[in-house]
């Protein structure tokens, strides 16, 4: 068998979505952006949602969505994506709206936004990326930073006394009466990423049927925050991340208990 | 038996040689170049053990940058 005989259409198993645009992503090496960026791109096409999608991208890294995913996009405001998400899902009721956001923007300046968007129910999914570090200014400590976890304003690792605790925003979620699916994913290993895809293409559906909101929290590494190659920032989410941050559904309302 | 055969075809150019596919390969096929690198510096993935491919497919799901197209074909009579 020749490498001529097995590279033919009819044997393609796997190729770049058609969705995912050309332009190269700014991202650094191995970060878990690209990966998600390009599950959105997959299942949306997936769902046939290309012409139906608006996504709402935040201030942070993820910030240049729009020139990534082939879907209509708005620019929010630092942290106020669910606002603008809220008031284009009342606005087109017959659009999926879906927001992109990271730590420092859904859970720092953005809290009440989220949560209150949340709290209303809206009906849109909320994808969260938490990397706990502010990665696109630099590696500040961000809510979400693991106590002891060096970054470049805690160089000696966060202190409780001083910085306080990690926010598991995604548990906040879960105890708002308006969401609907609240789950914790990753994309560090291939299941891990079936996993993460069939929890987005979740969270899509319920807000195609307007269940109310879904919010799709991703762990994810900052390999150049952190300070560590992509392969050792895996490892290290592995080993510190999952321990406060526990993979799995947090809340599914479809499933009857 | 059937065999299954697989192959990868890697868009070097836009790969930034962040060594997730090498790692998440289950028969050791991809490598990163030793010397050699793209047009924006990046020392990018090969395959360095072709034969060994079982088009899983495992490379493709982690890679971030989504360069990695996957072929599997499955002979029944082998």
């Amino acid at each position: 068998m020749t490498r001529e005989d097995i590279i033919k259409d009819e044997n393609k198993v796997y190729s770049r979505p058609r969705l995912l645009l050309d332009a190269t992503m700014h991202y650094c090496p191995g970060c878990s952006h690209g990966v998600v960026h390009k599950l959105v791109a997959e299942v949306l096409e997936e769902l046939g949602m290309e012409d139906t999608a608006i996504g709402v991208a935040p201030v942070g890294c993820a910030v240049f969505a729009y020139n990534y995913i082939d879907i209509d996009w708005i620019e929010a405001a630092h942290g106020r994506a669910p606002a603008v998400a809220t008031a284009v899902s009342r606005l087109q009721p017959d659009n999926v709206v879906f927001t992109y956001q990271g730590d420092g923007d859904l859970a720092a300046i953005g809290t009440a936004e989220t949560i209150h968007a949340c709290t209303r129910g809206e009906n849109i999914m909320i994808i969260f990326i938490n990397n706990g570090i502010y990665g696109m200014t630099g590696g500040q400590m961000a809510p979400t930073t693991l106590e002891g976890m060096k970054t470049s304003t805690t160089p000696y690792g966060r202190r409780a006394d001083i910085n306080g605790f990690p926010v598991k925003i995604s548990d906040i979620a879960a105890m708002l009466d308006g969401t609907c699916y609240v789950t914790r994913q990753a994309v560090h290993t291939p299941a891990a990423v079936r996993s993460a895809r069939k929890a987005i293409r979740q969270a899509l559906i319920n807000t195609r049927e307007k269940r109310g909101t879904s919010f799709v929290e991703i762990v994810s590494t900052c390999s150049s925050g952190w300070k560590l190659s992509p392969v050792k920032a895996n490892k290290w989410m592995e080993e510190n991340m999952f321990a406060k941050y526990p993979l799995g559904d947090i809340k599914n309302t479809e499933v009857k208990k | 038996m059937a065999k299954i055969f697989g192959a990868v075809e890697i868009d070097s150019n836009r790969c930034k040689g962040c060594d997730l596919c090498v790692a998440a390969c289950p028969t050791s096929v991809l490598s990163l170049q030793p010397k050699e690198v793209n047009d924006r510096g990046y020392h990018f993935a090969y395959t360095v053990n072709p034969d060994a491919c079982i088009g899983c497919g495992s490379c493709a799901a982690v890679c971030p940058d989504a360069c990695i197209e996957v072929y599997r074909l499955v002979d029944k009579n082998a």
